[in-house]
């Protein structure tokens, strides 16, 4: 009677097909955030499996640093076409411009905090009451407590402490007039499952996460890739490097590793063995050691 | 650690641990997080600094897990964490929840998915009450495998006498649970024994590693293969020539061409295409994420299910179950809730308790409601249909949550144990009393929704509650103010007023003594009729006869008619004369005007009496509600 066990990722695919179909049954106007990240590229390949043979029956929303590499905004152009999605894309630079924010000045300057506001601002002005990430609980400690489903107040807010309880595979959307949600369909992947997925599904990844030569500075432990966005410490000398990257975020604080990983084959064995987790190469995270909690708190994805 | 596993060998088992700071839970995920090298240098590098900030001279393998900042600050684990890790052979979910009686609620979320549970005992300690209480909820929440790792091993000079009392101790405790497989393993998660590797320290323990258990055992055992269930999530209509039924298999399996019927229309159809992006199938199985056609058009939409014909889940809108509560606003009777299960959302009113489990004791305890993180056996009327299956039998539909329509927060967790037997009410239909006139040819067909239903829906008994009193005695206004609360605790309620009947169903009616009769007969009976549609009918009439009132009180169950004698003496009646009839009476306008020219019989047996003399209207409307209450009519703490 015994049914062959299926595979992890067989199993995992599902249960991120069911939530999203549990979106799009529960919410009215969700959207995919859409990076550009390996996460967001599987979660969008995902979502156009749960719809199928419909469209993704929501848009991908990009919030768009200004910092981002240019391999990555190229990328998520091609990849919202060949999808047949629809792609939104909202600018730091115009929060900065508004008024909304004030840009950090300095050698460690980043946008990456700036998202939060134009992100609020997007979710506002988009009417949106479901906002799907590609972030998974491996990532980092305060994310193994995150629900699928995970309640933001009217300001955005997510509070760790008081969040709904969230047994079985029974996901409650319900919600105040002006919240709205985030939902992680791709919660219990972790990164090596990722890579596998792409490996199987045969996924289209922008380039940077494979082996190339770049200009890099070593600053704190982090190879920071020179760009006309980082502005250098007066005693740093950038020098030539083989790497790659783990993540795609804003190119002033997403750090580099050396690699000669060019196929997502060897990223895999170079990832099974990896002995630094991916964000350890975020020095935004590096902060203090609660940071992501922090700006969990405050809304960012 | 290099592996590439192929995707289809390599299957995930979902597991939970429960436990607090002291019992050694966190070393031991941290453990099998390190030793399974899932651990990376920068959170190795983090924890050591955390340690040294605590003051801990090594590394504090237990900080892995314990992510938010107040459970730092508290070295406590707060909510439900998950964890991961995976060996050549398996991907493993951790679910790693707090052990206190206070996160209850958590230990249930961590369970609700999980095949297998790791129980912690402490070998210096015996078996505590929070294994105990561990044990408890994986029983209760159906997981199929539990090992009991004895911990603390290293403590406890690694002897195999230690080991085995507490192994003998559990047992003792386990036997009244309903676990289908129990192992125990002696580890010692600070130094490593038995964890990962056998440990040479104690050679007398011949079993398996916790972690060759946690290898080998069954995966998806939980998961019901034999009864299909396909809940519909949504439906896919990319054109007018495509409509799909979106949904993931709850259970059992279905192939193409299998004749199937959809819940709750009961309309048959076949299988006509199972869809995937990856192409389309002959079959699926529970699991499966897949897109039905069907080869009828039929109007199927989110929360139908589809079923085979001839394996039917339950149908029916009154439930059995166990719930666990998870809100810090205790549960309340009679009022409205929402319940998803499956993809349906439905109202629901909890109707009654049965009684509450002492987690810890496993005792059953008479309550009137459920507070935080309290276990107890219930039963739900909900206002459409559920299709479900008992949780014991099948998970997938035999699990809801519930839901407060106001806050939107899941206040509970529920596991269904089967349809609710009737209520402990009055028997259905009353023998016909021979002095009730019947038109002749006429059969009682019997009720089409029972009163019974009507009452599970509604969440309070059916009743007829009688007022009788001369005029201006205050039966009128004690009636519309019970109807008022009533009417504010969502009951359902029905008010018959002598004014109001003789403009209209008795308007044919004088006050001779059989006309008066034949208007308390015919008041009864229409009161009787409201009583069966499961209504609260309040009844505000002189009604001077006694054999006329019992008349009435004959017609229902006993314990449904409710005399309610509203005192007040004429003198007194005359003094008030609200509608001035004392004074039309008076002048001779009125004749037999009762109180005046005609008499009136006091109840001898009136369920109560009221002295509007003495009692305000409040207070009697509040006499008449806490009477209700005390006869279990109405729910408790309704408002």
């Amino acid at each position: 009677m015994r049914a062959p066990a299926r595979g992890h990722l067989r199993v995992l695919e599902a249960e991120a097909i069911y939530v999203l179909r549990e979106v799009a049954a529960q919410f009215e106007r969700p959207a995919i955030l859409f990076s550009g990240g390996k996460d967001s590229i599987v979660l969008t390949w995902v979502a156009r499996k749960a719809f199928f043979p419909a469209r993704i029956p929501f848009p991908l929303l990009h919030i768009d640093t200004g910092h981002n590499f240019p391999e990555t905004i190229a990328f998520r152009d091609w990849f919202a076409e060949h999808l047949n999605c629809s792609l939104q894309v909202r600018l730091v630079q115009d929060s900065i411009n508004s008024g909304r924010v004030r840009e950090e000045t300095g050698p460690g300057a980043s946008r990456n905090l700036l998202q939060t506001t134009t992100l609020l601002d997007a979710v506002k002005d988009l009417r949106l009451d479901a906002a799907l990430g590609g972030a998974r609980r491996d990532e980092e400690k305060a994310r193994a407590k995150e629900r699928f489903f995970s309640h933001r107040d009217l300001f955005g807010q997510w509070d760790p402490k008081n969040q709904r309880p969230e047994p079985w595979d029974l996901y409650n959307g319900r919600k105040g007039v002006g919240e709205h949600f985030r939902v992680f369909p791709l919660s219990n992947w972790t990164e090596l499952d990722i890579w596998h997925y792409i490996s199987a599904e045969k996924i289209p990844i922008p380039s940077l996460y494979f082996s190339h030569e770049r200009m890099i500075v070593e600053r704190d432990g982090v190879l920071l890739a020179t760009g006309p966005f980082l502005t250098l410490l007066p005693d740093e000398v950038p020098d030539l490097r083989v790497v790659r990257f783990r993540t795609v975020g804003d190119s002033t604080c997403t750090g580099a590793v050396s690699s000669t990983a060019a196929s997502v084959e060897e990223i895999i064995e170079e990832t099974a063995a990896a002995r630094v987790t991916e964000r350890g190469g975020r020095a935004d995270d590096r902060r203090s050691d609660t940071a992501m909690e922090d700006r969990k708190r405050g809304g960012y994805f | 650690m290099s592996f590439t596993p192929p995707f289809d060998t390599i299957d995930v088992l979902r597991f939970t641990t429960a436990g607090s700071v002291d019992d050694g839970k966190s070393t031991l995920i941290g453990r099998l997080l390190y030793d399974s090298k899932s651990i990376f240098e920068d959170q190795l590098a983090a924890i050591e600094g955390a340690s040294r900030k605590l003051g801990e001279d090594r590394v504090n393998l237990a900080l892995l897990t314990d992510g938010l900042r107040a459970e730092r600050e508290q070295k406590i684990t707060i909510d439900v964490a998950y964890r991961y890790f995976a060996t050549p052979r398996r991907k493993f979910i951790i679910a790693d929840t707090p052990g206190h009686v206070q996160y209850t609620r958590n230990m249930v979320t961590g369970a609700s998915t999980a095949d297998l549970a790791v129980i912690l005992v402490d070998a210096t300690k015996g078996v505590l009450t929070q294994s105990k209480r561990h044990a408890f909820i994986t029983s209760l929440l159906g997981i199929p495998h539990m090992i009991v790792a004895v911990n603390k091993m290293d403590l406890a000079g690694y002897e195999e006498p230690v080991y085995q009392r507490l192994v003998a101790e559990f047992k003792e405790f386990s036997s009244k649970l309903t676990i289908a497989d129990v192992t125990f393993v002696p580890i010692s998660a600070l130094e490593g024994d038995n964890i990962v590797d056998p440990s040479p320290r104690m050679p007398w323990y011949q079993g398996g590693t916790l972690l060759h258990r946690l290898e080998t055992v069954t995966a998806g055992a939980r998961i019901n293969r034999t009864d299909f269930r396909f809940p519909i999530q949504t439906v896919i209509r990319p054109n007018q020539t495509f409509r799909g039924f979106a949904g993931t298999v709850s259970s059992g399996a279905v192939k193409v061409g299998d004749e199937i019927i959809v819940l709750p229309s009961s309309l048959s159809t076949r299988v006509k295409s199972i869809v995937t992006f990856d192409g389309e199938r002959s079959e699926a199985q529970a699991g499966d994420a897949i897109v039905v056609t069907t080869t009828d058009e039929i109007d199927i939409s989110r929360g139908d299910m589809l079923v085979r014909k001839r394996n039917v889940p339950s149908v029916s809108n009154r439930l059995e179950a166990y719930l666990c509560w998870m809100s810090e606003t205790p549960m309340l009777i009679g009022v409205p809730y929402i319940i998803a299960h499956t993809t349906r959302e439905v109202q629901a009113l909890v109707t009654g308790i049965d009684y509450r489990v002492d987690v810890d004791t496993l005792h059953r305890e008479s309550v009137e409601t459920l507070g935080l993180n309290e276990i107890g056996r219930v039963t739900i009327s909900t206002a459409r249909p559920l299709f479900f299956d008992s949780y014991r039998v099948n998970l997938a539909t035999g699990c809801f949550v519930v839901i407060d329509p106001h806050t939107n927060v899941t206040v509970a967790a529920g596991m269904i144990r089967g349809e609710a037997k009737e209520l402990p009410s009055a028997p259905e239909l009353v023998e016909l009393s021979p002095s009730r006139p019947a038109s002749s040819d006429v059969a009682w067909e019997g009720a089409n929704i029972t009163r019974a239903e009507r009452e599970a829906r509604n969440g309070h008994a059916a009743a007829v509650v009688w007022f009788t009193g001369l005029s201006g005695a205050g039966k009128s206004a004690i009636a519309r103010g019970v109807e008022r609360q009533l009417f504010s605790r969502r009951h359902v309620t029905a008010l018959l007023d002598g004014d109001h009947v003789r403009q209209g169903l008795c308007g044919d009616l004088g006050f001779a003594p059989a006309e008066r009769t034949e208007n308390i007969r015919r008041v009864g009976e229409v009161a009787r009729l409201f009583f069966e549609q499961g209504s609260l009918a309040l009844c505000a009439f002189v009604s001077p006869y006694r054999a006329d009132r019992a008349r009435v009180r004959d017609i229902l169950p006993a314990g449904r008619f409710v005399e309610v004698f509203v005192k007040a003496s004429a003198d007194v009646c005359q003094a008030r004369d609200p509608k001035g009839l004392y004074a039309r009476a008076s002048r001779g306008e009125l004749a037999d005007f009762t109180g005046v020219a005609a008499p009136y019989e006091e109840p001898a047996d009136a369920e109560l009496v009221i002295d509007t003399e003495t009692e305000t209207v409040e207070a009697s409307v509040d006499r008449v509600i806490a009477y209700l209450l005390g006869q279990g009519l109405i729910p408790q703490a309704g408002a």
